[in-house]
């Protein structure tokens, strides 16, 4: 009995495209930003990633075996793996472990299972854990340690982010203290401090352009992004040049990171290539202003919640046309 | 007994003689508790001065009428030293502090009256800036340095993670001190002479 | 009708804050810690027995187009009354619930019993309607409040149970407020099906 006829309904050609496929793909586009993490926090990134990927797979197992009683696994799929990657690349890499965990089960437990699991959560299950985690615990969430550090975790020195210089820079209005900023080579490269991934921008851009090449993604919401934060802090810098140049608030903080991994995550982001873009000019938008008015000094994660929030109304009007209709 | 009838004169009585009742009792209710109120307020700014200016509750202390400035400032002179109220705008509302200024214009202590800081981080400045806090601005003139927060180029050390409420205490703090030179008893140290309150 | 039945029923089957869903207002905002919430509790009780015996009382003096702001006029009256006593004989717990004391008149629950019930119903059965809703209202915003506390600071009742370090900061805000509401209403849901 090898072989069955199976008969099914149409469409009977397959790309081969799966969940599996795309999520260890963008793990895949990953694994420079994770050389990188490693190379500028050594021990503490290698702790805080273990810590989030391991937790998060163990409370996916754990809530969809004794909670939701599934039959059919999902830990195999690859996005428990992906959301882990991407909470600890959000997490400053002196964290301590317990913090670590509580993260990892607010992202699976409240942020995607409640929901009813992948496919079915509102929001961005990596960026509720990191954000449910900076207003919980506000002074361990916002103390980076200094890069290069390589064999220290809990007791690594800490010092100011580019983003709160360019914040003091706003509050005080006073231009000098932008002198302070590392220059634009090191920010590319990542030798700042920052959460765990978002500090090397040459390692998301490559990969990025490995997403775009494997067509994992498509190219609107991190150009539009993009741009929209460039002409958007060009214009605020050409008023006020103590609000921060655009190249710099392009490369420093979790922007690029956002972006290009977070922003584009299929579940939570605008189906349409319109969409998409609304979408991001949206997020490009909110982060400006939150990094430049508001009290936090990163609006980054904010800015993405916020528009998972307004992706169905985007879908709503932006459905694709109907296969076969005459264009009015 | 039936139902009233919804008629013009049935419902102008009926809700002036339930208006009228109502206001009865409320009235009857504020002459009651009208004291106690009043005592109650009062007995918490005189505590919140002797606080900030004996560092304890017990204790005799004289104040004088109270001043009421321009801006919300309010002066209370003691025989003791100085209290002035100042209020400021802080991370999620205005914050109300009480400081306690001696003769020669330094902190003798303070007290917040009135808060709406994030709980466990703003509210901390209530021990903060006290004499065992890492914050301490006890003893220190704001007439000699301003007191400033280290992030912003002064030498007092913000609360962790809230410099925001750090800021809007301190400017209360340093407004409060130009209230009292501007009004109090007031003997300047540094040149000797000594200026009358207008 | 069974006195025993109306009052189990405001504290359990029509529970107003798990099954109803009146009054989220002071239930989100009041919920910070196990005491605050029950105070709350407690002093919407206060006001929802008065007014739905006096309004059980009067209800055929009033006509029937103006009985809303017949209504609202006595209610208000309670909750004018018992702000005034509270501030003079209770002043830490109003510091604490403050802004939300006068907000009670406005509190869908003591309106809504008033038109539902009280306004249909005897004195009596309006007093432990009145009695059952408020008692069922002050054990929910008393167990949210003890969830937050405890997650957010580490205390139960003002008493430490573990170090605040350990605490959640987001359960003493709004947002945390919100995820424990829903995560109750979830589990109450569970609980009546079975």
């Amino acid at each position: 009995m090898a072989k069955k006829l199976i008969v099914s309904l149409s469409p009977h050609v397959h790309g081969g495209d799966s969940v599996q496929r795309n999520m260890y793909g963008v793990c895949v586009a990953l694994i420079p930003t994770l050389l990188a993490s490693l190379i500028f926090f050594g021990l503490g990134a290698a702790i805080v990633l273990a810590t989030s990927v391991l937790s998060c797979v163990f409370f996916e197992w754990a809530i969809s075996r004794f909670l939701l009683h599934k039959e059919q696994l999902t830990i195999t799929d690859g996005s428990a793996v992906l959301t882990g990657l991407l909470l600890g690349f959000n997490l400053p890499s002196n964290l301590p472990v317990w913090i670590i965990i509580i993260g990892a089960l607010v992202a699976i437990g409240v942020g995607k299972m409640t929901f009813g699991g992948l496919g079915c959560n509102p929001f961005n299950p990596a960026l509720v854990g990191r954000v449910f985690l900076l207003i919980s615990f506000p002074v361990q969430m916002t103390t980076w340690p200094l890069p290069g550090q390589l064999t220290s975790y809990l007791d690594a020195q800490t010092g100011a982010t580019p983003l709160a210089v360019m914040k003091e820079a706003v509050k005080t209005g006073d231009t000098s203290v932008l002198e302070k900023l590392p220059n634009a080579f090191d920010m590319l490269l990542g030798q700042m401090g920052g959460s765990l991934g978002e500090v090397s921008a040459l390692a998301i851009l490559i990969g990025l352009v490995y997403m775009l090449m494997r067509k994992i993604i498509t190219w609107h919401i991190p150009v539009s992004i993009l741009l929209t934060v460039l002409v958007f802090s060009g214009l605020l810098h050409l008023y006020n040049p103590a609000y921060a140049d655009p190249v710099n608030t392009l490369l420093s903080g979790g922007l690029l990171l956002g972006a290009c991994f977070m922003a584009t995550d299929y579940v939570t982001s605008p189906m349409t290539p319109r969409g998409q873009i609304i979408y991001g000019i949206g997020i490009g938008a909110i982060t400006v202003i939150i990094r430049t008015f508001g009290a936090y000094p990163e609006g980054m994660s904010f800015a993405i919640l916020i528009m998972n929030a307004f992706t169905p109304l985007i879908n709503t009007y932006n459905k694709p046309k109907r296969y076969g209709r005459v264009a009015k | 007994m039936k139902k009233l009838k919804s008629n013009l004169v049935n419902m102008t009585v009926v809700l002036t003689v339930i208006s009228v009742i109502a206001g009865g009792v409320l009235a009857y209710v504020n002459q009651v508790t009208q004291g106690p109120i009043a005592a109650i307020n009062e007995q918490k700014l005189q505590d919140g001065i002797k606080q900030v200016i004996l560092g304890t509750t017990d204790g005799e202390l004289n104040v004088e009428q109270p001043d009421t400035l321009d801006g919300g400032y309010v002066l209370y002179k003691t025989d003791k030293g100085t209290a002035v109220m100042a209020i400021e705008n802080g991370f999620a509302g205005p914050i109300s502090v009480l400081v306690g200024f001696d003769e020669q214009g330094a902190v003798k202590g303070y007290t917040i009256l009135a808060t709406s800081e994030t709980p466990g981080l703003g509210v901390k400045a209530d021990t903060w800036f006290q004499k065992d806090g890492k914050g301490s601005i006890i003893g220190r003139n704001p007439g000699e340095k301003e007191l400033v927060v280290s992030k912003d180029g002064g030498d007092v050390d913000a609360i962790t993670a809230s410099t925001i409420t750090s800021r809007a205490f301190l400017k209360a703090v340093n407004n409060a001190y130009q209230v009292y030179k501007n009004n109090g008893q007031w003997t300047d140290t540094n040149s000797g002479a000594s200026q009358k309150a207008h | 009708m069974n006195s025993f039945k109306v009052l189990m029923n405001g504290i359990i089957k029509e529970n107003p804050t798990f099954v109803l869903l009146l009054g989220m207002c002071p239930t989100l905002g009041t919920t910070s810690s196990a005491l605050n919430g029950m105070s709350m509790g407690l002093a919407t009780t206060f006001v929802l027995i008065c007014s739905n015996v006096v309004i059980s009382l009067i209800k055929n003096l009033i006509p029937d187009t103006v009985r809303i702001p017949a209504f609202i006029v006595v209610i208000a009256s309670f909750v004018t009354a018992l702000q005034m006593i509270m501030q003079a004989f209770a002043p830490d717990i109003y510091a604490s619930l403050g802004l939300f004391i006068p907000l009670i008149v406005v509190n869908c629950i003591i309106l809504g019993r008033a038109e539902a019930f009280a306004s249909k119903h005897g004195v009596v059965p309006s007093f432990f309607d009145g009695l059952g809703m408020g008692l069922g209202f002050t054990l929910a915003l008393t167990i949210l409040g003890a969830i937050r506390e405890l997650l957010g600071t580490g205390k139960l009742f003002g008493m430490t149970l573990w170090a605040e370090d350990y605490g959640m900061l987001m359960f003493v805000l709004a947002p945390g407020a919100f995820l424990v509401l829903g995560y109750l209403i979830a589990i109450v849901n569970k609980i009546r099906k079975v």
